[in-house]
């Protein structure tokens, strides 16, 4: 470094502690060498919210939250939509990456929460880290909720009018609770422009704190591995963990190696099938919002799909409550209950390698049911597919709720006291 | 001040007390937030009643009106379509409409005030889709051999018969809603006030 730069440099760190945070979070971050191909969405994460954040700034100069409608008696919003995909110069391109963004941020996501599930990241100490990683990911989701209203199609209104329908299942306060979440006493242009400004600044400023908090957390205590043994043990002279390597360069090269390679996937869909066979942009959203007709067939958006299975899974009404207001506590439940998996586990070892047979079973039951719940969610219900429903739900909260026992009572392999690495 | 010396009581009165009342007012301040977030005058001035035109509605056929943002379905039933809500009499959670979902003029078996004319409100209890009509009957209807006709929620599938009244074990709580409504002459229908003359 030359002499000026090294002079401003230090004319800065007397004034700023910035040599010393690249260090602290980047170059003498120190990550356990065997990371494997899990680690990658994590940062990928964090693209996919820059995505969003800038797709989302450019997107807001042309939307407008409108439920009027305009001469040709089409509401404002759905019209503005329809102006950035066919006028607005590149406005097809970044609102076909802003809401492919909103899809491929929940595949990360579930992937990266996966990771954890696999290799016990979320065991002591890293408690905290898994707490703010699910206030994300509820964050996210309402994030993806509110944003969906904004293009006013038909599955926007009908989505929002049951979604805000379950706060009003909540005994005596529910009903005025909806209205207030509404401004009105239907989804309405006041709803519309509430939800505009939750997604565009109360909740992006909510994630983003809470992203930043995970991460200042997890450098706190370390990076777990997919051995899940703690690699701040075993320290050389200096003081630096034996397995660990500097965050920069060494991951910093790795992350763009997958980052180029979602950026392929991604970019593959952005281009090729934005819609995503219907799964990603819905069909009947390209219907203006119809407040006298509902859709033949709704259904959310594939990423709430499985905790929506739950909240219809639930059909018997218990202490003289509605089975409706019973279905949103279990899809409530179903989320928040994942905040409670470092106290559930009670394995010796953290890492999957390490698990025995009973836990490894019951996971792939629980990832199946998932997936089941998942695909039940995007169906119109009937008696046969309510039962295997409610089958998958109880998988679903016997996972958790019964893993001090199994996570017990599993025959697990020795921890090694290093990681393992070819 | 170092740490033996002693709390000075006084002040932290003073401390106490003011934080107190910062708090008091901070709480203050969000109740005008909060308001704004519940209805505008103009949203709860929006509930206006609507005149329905019923004369060009032949029997078996529905139509809907609009009334403070809901779909209002006036459906003109058939002597058959009457007669098919004694047969779902057992079926039905509610088939006396013991539940406050109408107003008393209506709590009677065919929930209308002319039992020809089912007047209701076209959301579904449950969690507010609107329901579609099956008002084919028995297995062409798609909806089982012994379907004597009503409406199906798509969202969650709930069913109802051609009173509206909800049948056994859905996931809809109530049966739907009849709106106030009134007579203003043998075609016309004022929808959302009954008050009489």
């Amino acid at each position: 470094m030359t002499t000026k730069s090294q002079e401003l440099l230090n004319w800065i760190d007397e004034r700023f502690p910035l040599t010393s945070t690249w260090k602290e979070h980047l170059s003498e971050y120190y990550a356990p060498k065997n990371f494997n191909f899990w680690y990658f969405f994590g940062s990928l994460a964090l693209l996919v919210l820059v995505i969003q954040i800038l797709t989302g700034i450019f997107l807001v100069m042309h939307y407008k939250p409108d439920a009027s409608l305009n001469a040709s008696g089409i509401p404002v919003a759905f019209a503005s939509v329809e102006y950035i995909m066919r006028e607005v110069p590149g406005g097809w391109l970044i609102r076909y990456l802003h809401s492919t963004g909103a899809s491929a941020f929940f595949i990360v996501v579930y992937l990266h929460m996966f990771r954890g599930l696999l290799y016990g990241s979320y065991r002591k100490p890293r408690e905290l880290i898994w707490i703010f990683g699910t206030l994300i990911f509820l964050a996210l989701m309402a994030e993806a909720f509110m944003g969906y209203l904004l293009p006013w199609g038909q599955m926007s209104f009908w989505g929002a009018q049951v979604i805000v329908n379950l706060f009003s299942a909540i005994p005596v306060i529910g009903p005025d609770l909806s209205v207030v979440i509404r401004g009105d006493f239907v989804v309405s242009d006041a709803t519309l422009n509430r939800f505009f400004s939750f997604h565009v600044i109360a909740v992006p400023l909510v994630l983003i704190g809470l992203v930043v908090a995970h991460i200042v957390a997890l450098h706190e205590v370390g990076s777990n591995n997919p051995d899940g043994v703690e690699i701040k043990k075993k320290k050389d002279a200096n003081g630096i963990p034996l397995d660990g390597i500097p965050f920069h360069p060494y991951y910093t090269v790795k992350d763009i190696v997958g980052v180029v390679g979602f950026l392929i996937f991604f970019t593959a869909i952005v281009f090729f099938a934005p819609e995503g066979g219907g799964y990603f942009l819905e069909y009947n959203n390209f219907i203006p919002a119809d407040p006298l007709k509902t859709p033949p067939h709704i259904a959310p958006v594939w990423y709430f799909t499985p905790f929506y299975s739950i909240l219809r899974a639930v059909t018997y009404p218990l202490f003289g409550i509605d089975a409706k207001f019973w279905g949103v506590v279990a899809m409530g439940a179903a989320v928040v209950i994942i905040a409670f998996l470092p106290w559930l586990d009670r394995s010796p070892v953290k890492s999957i390698r390490y698990k025995g047979g009973l836990f490894k079973g019951i996971l792939a039951v629980f990832i199946v049911s998932f997936f089941i719940l998942g695909y039940l969610g995007v169906l119109p219900p009937t008696p046969g597919r309510t039962l295997v429903a409610q089958i998958c739900s109880v998988i679903y909260f016997a996972f958790f709720l019964a893993m001090p026992w199994y996570s017990k009572l599993d025959k697990c392999k020795p921890e090694p006291d290093r990681v393992t690495f070819k | 001040m170092s740490v033996d010396q002693k709390m000075d009581s006084g002040r932290r009165q003073l401390l106490v007390a003011t934080s107190a009342a910062g708090g008091v007012a901070a709480v203050a301040t969000a109740v005008p937030f909060v308001a704004s977030l519940t209805p505008s005058e103009r949203a709860k001035a929006a509930g206006a009643p609507v005149e329905a035109d019923i004369s060009k509605l032949a029997p078996g056929e529905m139509m809907t009106v609009e009334w403070r943002g809901k779909p209002v379905w006036i459906l003109r039933r058939t002597p058959e379509m009457l007669s098919s809500l004694e047969k779902t009499d057992a079926a039905v959670s509610d088939p006396e409409s013991g539940k406050e979902m109408q107003p008393e003029y209506a709590k009677n078996k065919h929930r209308s005030i002319k039992p020809e004319y089912l007047i209701t409100v076209g959301i579904c209890t449950h969690l507010g889709c609107s329901p579609s009509d099956k008002f084919k009957v028995g297995a062409d209807s798609g909806m089982g051999e012994d379907w004597h006709g009503g409406f199906l929620c798509p969202c969650h599938g709930s069913k109802f018969d051609l009173s509206g009244r909800v049948y056994k074990s859905m996931p809809a709580p109530d049966n739907l809603e009849v709106p106030p409504h009134k007579y203003l002459s043998d075609t016309t229908i004022l929808i959302g006030d009954d008050s009489k003359a």
